[in-house]
């Protein structure tokens, strides 16, 4: 895939224009923009537009109204929001999703450059890939459900388990009804989603760098050290902050699996919104929305000044 | 009486949120209905929860497809009257009702309702639990489920509450549930999965689960055969839903009728069919007009009046249970 | 690294081709991964399969509420994918020829539908969406159009620049072309694979999202398997296996066809799913 040095920093306004002088440039300045136009407005409206409101709400007292919040600014919820079980959901929330952003991601990689030495249009990579598709976007109650008939104490895997080794998991401590089974289960979209994302940046590992490296007397581990893996790395970590990201706002699966006793922030909200038993405190719902984007933001800033030092030092 | 039929079938529609069909028998309900009075039944979102209702009513108002009638929690149903969204009314037979489940304005009024119940599959369970503290039993090692989870249905919350008042709580004081349930999943018996049904019953993951009489008899019972259900010895609480007309509904003169017909002999009679308690039961039995056959399908009933936690104590249980059932029973 | 990054310029990547040094390197540990691999994936899905019971799946079909949830969540796939389409296309291919300076804060404004909570979006959305919106599930192929975003841009992108895009339509443009054939017939056949890859994740996408729909209240298909759960769990886990097969076969077909038409071209082979990290990173961390 081509790296576009091509177009570093030269502005496009230099090229032909009619209009003499300074002001057709900058005319034709601002009606470039008009281009995009139709984008941002779409981007205002879905994205922009409705983090705004919630963050509106989530400074609202909710006196009583369950859509429209009345009542005074307010940092309550907030408040709560960072407190007591809703503190300890974000901190697990935040755990969780760089473990299930961590691991997958390697296998991801692993499986990713498994079949990318396959020739293209081989069987097993269009197979990989389409099921990576899919899986990618699997989850909630049928996933739990996939895993509940796999690994419960009635499960089929369980099963095999007692019949081959006559050893009873589940008396031993196993279980999927905690964090470490809700990670388990993860992996099962985060791992897809990897080997999605990954590809194409090992499609730049050109195959020419290998031989060259090979040529000059480079082992396996020094073409990784020197080669491969700092042409990775910027992508792997952009790959890692996609995966962060998913897992982050997971939902359904975790609550299908947990039943609420594993606090995390999407279950939380998802209650506080969504529910059978509280009612009236939607915007604390918002507020924690509101930090989960806050969070986020957090996270891409971080990210975004590690590939600054990493771009540095790849140089 | 015959003016409100002339009106209600002169709209010719009704629209109603979340009924499940196989829920406390809705679906024969709005089948009779429908067919009673040639008035055709919308029932959007058949799962969804009380807080999907109020949204509905809140988002969809002025249009033709939102809610007229709805059946919510009383938590909900007392928030939507705080909110204004319902309209008073008095069935015909609103003096059966008793005073603590009803709005004294008429702006809702409690349906049908069950108590928190055991059932077990006996094939699986080989000993028969019989109350709350039964359950503590290591025969028991990861079989005991609830239907979702207490910070978001109120099956499992009730069951929490009913937890509670087994193990010295109140309707002031739900933490012994809690630390009731805590305790069960130290031991493992409690598994805490939130699709704990009909399903993970059949598939022997949740052999004991605990939830409403009129569910477990009505979803789980007709799926996996020889099952069970009893109301624990130590503990009886019952909960009841309540219905509510919307101030908005479009159908109004419908949504009025179909309350009539709720609370007629009729209506009662089929929640009892769907192993519901109908609010008016007590007095459907002393008048005889009560269906004897279904009557004695129910597991017997405790003796004793109904009683409610208020308003003030539920809340305030629910900030309990949602503050802690993660911390408290999670790992 | 640019150095060696321009000889590469325009790309083919060749065919890794076998010689002594290659063969020996498809080692056991490839093979150890993809069968770990294939056991995590496909055990699961047989015991769901053993759950269910090869009865349960003419079942499905007999189910109310089937036909009406399979065909909402359809007839959502070709809206979002047109919308993202013809929002898309235009947008990138203009960024590429005008705007190459915007590329990267496109690049962060698109992996934000990504890591914004969907569960937070959604209800953001349903304050602010019009009245009339809010009355049609088609409100939700709106939102979905936004969540397929970064998928649609980054698969686009990677298209427009595995070939010389600015050459191609100047050249385009001296042989006597007008615009809207220069993008009919030049650009867009040489970013048939990438639409298509777009495309094929705007699908999945949508045939597979649950929490914004059922927190909207519509019964998409994915939120009618959950909820069918309660019915019957057996014909519930069989038509969440459906889903998945069907699927799977779906976006089969439509790879090896876009596949096809790649090879047969020759030339700009750009990877079907093209999900371009390599340039997000380079674009956030380039200090410029």
């Amino acid at each position: 895939m081509a790296e576009s040095t091509t177009q570093a920093g030269v502005p496009e306004a230099v090229s032909s224009g009619t209009l003499p002088g300074r002001v057709a440039t900058s005319l034709r300045g601002t009606l470039r923009w008009l281009g995009v136009l139709p984008f941002g407005v779409y981007i205002a409206l879905g994205l922009i537009a409705p983090t705004i409101a919630i963050a509106i709400a989530s400074f609202k007292s909710s006196s009583g109204g369950f859509v429209k919040p009345s009542g005074g600014f307010t940092w309550s919820n907030v408040d709560t929001a960072l407190h007591g079980t809703y503190l300890l959901g974000l901190k697990t929330s935040i755990l969780l999703s760089i473990a299930t952003a961590i691991v997958p991601g390697i296998f991801g990689l692993l499986i990713a450059y498994a079949i990318f030495t396959a020739k293209r249009g081989n069987l097993l990579r269009q197979v990989v890939i389409t099921a990576s598709g899919v899986f990618a976007n699997f989850g909630g109650v049928p996933l739990a459900f996939l895993f509940i008939a796999t690994l419960s104490t009635t499960g089929i895997v369980t099963g095999w388990i007692k019949d081959i080794s006559g050893v009873d998991i589940w008396n031993h401590g196993f279980t999927l009804y905690n964090a470490y089974g809700v990670f388990f289960v993860y992996m099962y979209f985060q791992i897809p989603l990897m080997v999605l994302v990954i590809l194409p940046a090992l499609e730049g590992l050109k195959p020419a760098w290998r031989e060259a490296a090979q040529n000059m007397g480079a082992g396996t581990w020094q073409y990784w050290r020197y080669v491969g893996g700092p042409v990775l790395l910027p992508s792997f970590l952009g790959c890692l902050l996609l995966l962060f990201g998913s897992a982050f706002s997971a939902y359904a699966t975790a609550e299908a699996l947990s039943g609420g006793t594993i606090a995390l922030t999407p279950i939380q909200i998802g209650a506080l919104l969504n529910g059978n038993v509280l009612a009236g405190q939607e915007n604390l719902g918002y507020a924690l929305g509101l930090i989960m984007v806050v969070i986020i933001a957090i996270v891409m800033i971080i990210y975004a000044i590690l590939q600054r030092r990493g771009a540095r030092w790849l140089r | 009486m015959s003016a409100l039929v002339k009106a209600a079938e002169k709209e010719g529609h009704l629209n109603v949120i979340t009924l499940p069909s196989n829920w406390a028998n809705y679906g024969a309900i709005m089948k009779d209905f429908s067919a009673k009075y040639h008035i055709k039944i919308t029932d959007a979102n058949p799962e969804g929860s009380s807080g999907q209702e109020i949204t509905a009513v809140q988002q969809l108002k002025g249009q033709s497809r939102a809610p007229d009638v709805v059946d919510v929690g009383t938590p909900f149903a007392v928030e939507g009257a705080n909110d204004h969204l319902w309209a008073p009314y008095k069935v015909a037979t609103w003096s059966n009702i008793p005073s603590n489940a009803k709005d004294a304005n008429g702006d809702w009024y409690a349906d049908y309702g069950g108590y928190v119940a055991i059932g077990y599959n006996p094939a699986k369970v080989k000993v028969a639990p019989t109350s709350f503290a039964s359950l503590d039993n290591p025969a028991y090692k990861n079989m005991i489920g609830l239907n979702n989870s207490p910070t978001t249905a109120g099956a499992a919350f009730a069951a929490v509450y009913a937890a509670a008042l087994a193990n010295g709580g109140s309707f002031g004081n739900i933490e012994p549930g809690i630390k009731y349930f805590a305790h069960l999943k130290s031991i493992g018996n409690f598994v805490p999965t939130a699709i704990g049904g009909p399903t993970t019953v059949q598939n022997g993951t949740t052999p004991i689960l605990i939830w409403w009489d009129y569910l477990l008899a009505s979803e789980v019972k007709p799926v996996v055969p020889g099952f069970k259900i009893i109301i624990p010895s130590d503990s009886s609480y019952a909960s009841y839903y309540d219905q509510a007309i919307s101030a908005t509904a479009p159908d109004p003169a419908a949504a009025r009728l179909w309350e009539e017909y709720l609370y007629s002999t009729t209506g009662q009679n089929l929640w009892l069919q769907g192993f519901a308690r109908p609010i008016e039961l007590p007095t459907l039995v002393s008048s005889g007009t009560v269906d004897k056959t279904a009557y004695a399908e129910l597991p017997p009933a405790p003796s004793g009046a109904l009683t409610f936690p208020s308003q003030a104590q539920q809340a305030s249980a629910e900030n309990v249970v949602s503050q802690n059932w993660a911390t408290q029973v999670g790992s | 690294m640019a150095a060696v990054a321009s000889i590469e310029a325009g790309a083919q990547t060749p065919a890794p081709h076998a010689g002594p040094a290659r063969r020996r390197r498809y080692p056991v540990w490839r093979w150890v991964i993809l069968l770990l691999a294939g056991a995590y994936f496909l055990i699961p899905l047989y015991a769901a399969l053993r759950f269910a019971g090869l009865k349960a799946f003419p079942d499905i079909f007999k189910q109310s509420g089937f036909f009406s949830a399979i065909g909402l969540s359809l007839r959502l796939a070709v809206i979002t994918t047109a919308i993202t389409l013809v929002l898309m296309v235009p947008t990138t291919v203009y960024v590429h020829l005008r705007l190459p300076q915007v590329r990267r804060m496109m690049e962060a404004i698109t992996i934000l539908p990504i890591v914004i909570p969907p569960i937070v979006l959604i209800i953001g959305v349903l304050k602010v969406a019009p009245g009339f919106l809010l009355g049609t599930p088609y409100l939700l192929a709106l939102v979905y159009v936004i969540l397929a975003m970064p998928f649609a841009y980054r698969s686009l992108d990677a298209g427009l620049r595995a070939f010389d895009l600015k050459t191609m339509v100047e050249a385009s443009n001296s042989l006597g072309a007008g615009l809207p054939t220069t993008l009919w017939r030049v650009v867009l056949p040489n970013i048939r694979t990438a639409i298509l890859s777009a495309t094929v994740l705007t699908v999945a996408l949508v045939l597979g999202e649950f929490t914004m729909a059922s927190l909207a209240l519509y019964v998409t298909f994915p939120v009618w398997i959950v909820q069918f759960e309660q019915n019957s769990g057996p014909v519930s886990v069989a038509a969440s296996l459906l889903a998945l097969f069907v699927t799977w076969i779906l976006l089969m077909i439509i790879v090896t066809l876009g596949g096809r038409g790649a090879r047969k071209r020759g030339g700009s082979q750009v990877a079907l799913f093209s999900v371009a990290q390599q340039d997000f990173s380079q674009t956030m961390g380039e200090p410029e």
